[in-house]
């Protein structure tokens, strides 16, 4: 069986022949970057140099917001071949980087200035810190004679990002600049990916230096990014995938992020242990395999993290046991061995002692241990995991009746019909973001951008209009929620002024869906601050001069995506769902990871439930 | 084991009494905000430092830090792993368990008039304390040594009136050849 990523990898080569536009961004946004005239050796203001080497580094698309600390930035912009994306608030600049990195595996760019500009990144750059997205945010700063001050404008952003950068930096000399930034990109993209801020102060850009640009690869001391398991631990590792009976794949976003897919499957295919994904590792093994057993953790499958519990042996794979994922550790999968493949030492033992600790890209360590993997079955385990199954599955709430309403689990499985799984989508956090993860079925990598680690929301729209820019041949959908949309919605005028094509699914059921769901089950219904009254989500987006269309019945989606799919320019749809709807199956926080609410069976009597809702009557997981 | 600093956990400063000492020592760039990233590992998990010291080395550009924190083994490996990411952190090791020499040093003043000099004195030659400066009313001791001794002069000290005292913090160093040394560091030191 072959699980071909052909599509993933069209969308990403940009050799392909340039494509009409369909969705609002050229297939090269820029002039060729070639065609500049080579300026090393020359003396250049510290503004130009930051333009020069961003060029060198690749960079097409910039997402900012200019400000007085970073004018002269944005005043030597024009001359280069880089595109820049007005954004309405500084913390779109860092989602839009952020999804642009996500969605290409480039390292996204985004440009704000000093004080309020630069501490309106401070949300997406935790957000790429917790998700290990690499990315650049260059901030203006006020003149280094000035820094202390507390001049106009002026905050300590090296200070205050600190913990949420993988490194930071402030430079006060146009001279240190081209040196800096390579460091910068350099970092943000090796190793575990992250954030780096570069903090310029505006001397430095207004000041002139001779541009030198060192092509070597750089070399930090004290930076050793990459790392090899040692033969002994390789050896360890393969006796224990050897003699297992019940072992189990955890495939994470590493695997994603250093291009394992195929290796994964490769390993996978030979040795027939099924894999289960986490939600930033969803895509990473596609959907439709039969091996796949789906998402792990807090919403995963109950099945699932049965498996988990009852499994003899883990094999994690770009993951790093995170509390949603794992429930309460102590108990978590009790029986198993453990063998951890990660690229970061520090991750290991973090959260979950393992027995084999495999520190390298998991692209490589796949590889080596596929060189030696001997084919294996695992018959009766997927037998046994079949039967745990049962026939939950076809009772999901996807093969059930709508009865009249609207669920979100229907639209969102509606629309991965109707886009084929074919689409790349963006999600908010909350409900909506887990029946996405639950009901869109993901066949290839980058193709489900989410804030997982983090959990922010408003990052869904901002992160669209990045992966906009990365895949300029690709569909790209938002999925948010009504909170999560308005925290961010301002960008509908950034949509709106750069002539972008997002489709936008608004999962509206007029509360804080996540929040009041934890109300429901855990603070006995008291619903404090989640009911939320919102704009009419069809005038807003007609007020932006774009499309909105509204769905209140089943019978009514299709046409809108339809509709959606063939309107020039964004469309915001308003998909009004049944208001008091929860996410199933659920381990509560802390919990074991077998001891979930399952989806509702229709108990008479039993509180927590509607016994007239239509899902209960056939589903019993 | 939490790391999420709620109060209760294994590794941090409030409840950790009974928990082993351990000593880092560590290379790092001599540039601004480095011993600001170095502390900020601890803050953010609410581990207590018990000492801190850092200082110029023998090869320009590099400075070296002694840390000393109470944890639990695995806490202080994970330390050690996060303190290795730091971009400006060339070299770490955990000294606990090594054969080391660890050395803190004291300046103490003490309130003491001319009638009880000799006795200040003759108590600080019994820790092998050196007086570097006497005035009319107080003088300063100077005592290196490791925290036991230190604590042992100040509490002969104290009745006499102690006007304040200053510690480096330890500073350690392994017996033996082992040195802890970075690639770039042996170049230099061969350069220079």
């Amino acid at each position: 069986m072959t699980h071909s990523t052909a599509r993933a990898e069209h969308a990403l080569d940009p050799s392909q022949s340039p494509q009409p536009e369909p969705y609002g961004v050229p297939a090269s946004a820029a002039p060729a970057a070639d065609d500049m005239p080579d300026r090393r050796g020359q003396p250049l203001t510290g503004a130009q140099i930051l333009w020069e080497v961003l060029v060198r580094e690749g960079v097409d698309v910039v997402f900012g917001y200019p400000g007085g600390a970073i004018m002269p930035a944005y005043d030597a912009m024009p001359a280069y071949p880089i595109r820049h994306v007005l954004v309405r608030h500084e913390q779109g600049a860092s989602h839009m980087a952020d999804g642009y990195a996500r969605a290409s595996g480039r390292v996204g760019v985004c440009l704000a200035t000093s004080g309020p500009g630069a501490t309106n990144l401070v949300s997406g750059i935790a957000t790429a810190m917790l998700d290990s997205v690499p990315m650049v945010c260059i901030t203006g700063q006020v003149g280094s004679q000035l820094l202390g001050s507390d001049a106009f404008q002026e905050v300590d952003i090296t200070g205050v990002t600190l913990p949420i950068t993988k490194h930071n930096y402030l430079v006060t000399r146009a001279e240190d600049l081209a040196d800096v930034l390579r460091e910068a990109f350099y970092i943000a993209r090796s190793g575990r990916p992250g954030p780096v801020l570069v903090d310029i102060c505006k001397d430095a850009q207004q000041a002139s230096a001779v541009f030198e640009y060192d092509d070597r690869p750089i070399t930090l001391p004290g930076y050793r990014p990459d790392h090899r398991p040692p033969e002994s631990d390789m050896d360890r590792a393969l006796e224990l995938i050897q003699t297992a009976e019940r072992p189990v794949i955890l495939c994470g976003h590493g695997v994603i992020r250093s291009e394992a897919t195929e290796a994964l499957m490769a390993f996978v295919e030979r040795t027939e242990i099924p894999v289960t994904c986490t939600l930033l590792g969803l895509g990473a093994f596609p959907a439709s395999h039969p091996l796949n057993l789906g998402m792990m953790g807090m919403h995963g499958e109950a099945w699932v993290n049965q498996a988990i519990q009852d499994a003899d042996l883990l094999i994690a794979v770009g993951m790093r046991f995170d509390d949603r994922v794992t429930g309460k550790t102590s108990r978590y999968a009790p029986r198993a061995k453990k063998i951890h493949i990660e690229l970061d030492p520090a991750e290991i033992n973090k959260n979950v002692k393992v027995d084999v600790a495999l520190i390298g890209d998991a692209k490589d360590v796949l590889g080596r241990l596929l060189e030696r993997v001997e084919t294996r079955g695992c018959t009766s385990w997927l037998h046994q995991i079949d039967w745990m199954k049962g026939d939950s599955a076809v009772r999901d709430i996807q093969k059930l009746p709508d009865c009249g309403k609207l669920y979100a689990a229907h639209v969102i499985h509606d629309l991965w019909r109707l886009t084929e799984g074919d689409a790349v989508i963006v999600t908010d956090v909350g409900q909506h973001q887990m029946w996405e993860a639950q009901y869109y079925k993901h066949e290839y990598p980058r193709s489900l951008i989410t804030s997982g680690g983090l959990g922010t929301m408003g990052f869904a729209l901002p992160a669209a209009i990045g992966a906009r820019f990365a895949r300029p041949g690709d569909e790209v959908w938002v999925v948010a929620g009504d909170g999560g949309f308005q925290m961010t919605a301002c960008e509908l005028s950034t949509c709106a002024q750069e002539g972008l094509k997002v489709n936008v699914a608004i999962i509206n059921n007029g509360y804080l869906g996540m929040v009041r769901q934890w109300q429901e089950f855990f603070y006995q219904r008291r619903y404090v601050a989640t009911p939320m009254k919102s704009p009419d989500f069809v005038k807003l987006a007609e007020a932006h001069g774009l499309t909105g269309l509204r769905v209140t019945q089943r019978s009514e989606v299709a046409a809108a995506v339809k509709t959606a799919r063939e309107t020039p320019g964004t469309v915001v749809i308003d998909f009004r769902v049944e208001q008091e709807d929860s996410v199933y199956p659920m381990v509560p926080a802390g919990a074991d990871l077998d001891q979930m609410i399952r989806r509702p069976v229709p108990t008479p009597g039993t509180p927590l439930f509607d016994t007239t809702h239509p899902l209960l009557e056939t589903s019993e997981d | 084991m939490t790391l999420n600093g709620n109060g209760n956990g294994n590794g941090n400063g409030h409840g950790g009494a009974q928990l082993p000492l351990h000593t880092f020592v560590a290379l790092v760039e001599d540039e601004p905000g480095v011993l600001n990233r170095v502390v900020s590992l601890f803050r953010r998990r609410n581990y207590n430092i018990i000492s801190l010291n850092v200082g110029r080395t023998h090869v320009p550009g590099l400075s070296r830090l002694t840390v000393v924190m109470q944890a639990d083994a695995d806490t202080a490996r994970r330390m050690e792993a996060n303190l290795y990411k730091l971009v400006n952190v060339l070299r770490v090791e955990d000294i606990s368990g090594e054969a080391s020499v660890v050395r803190d040093l004291a300046l103490i003043k003490v309130h003491v008039t001319a009638e009880r000099r000799s006795e200040v004195l003759q108590l600080c030659e019994v820790f092998r304390a050196r007086v570097i400066d006497i005035g009319p009313d107080a003088l300063i001791a100077e005592i290196t040594g490791t925290q036991d001794k230190i604590d042992g002069l100040v509490n002969v000290l104290r009745p006499f009136g102690i006007a304040e005292m200053v510690q480096t913090g330890a500073i350690a160093m392994r017996r033996g050849d082992a040195a802890l040394a970075t690639d770039s560091e042996n170049d230099t030191t061969k350069a220079a």
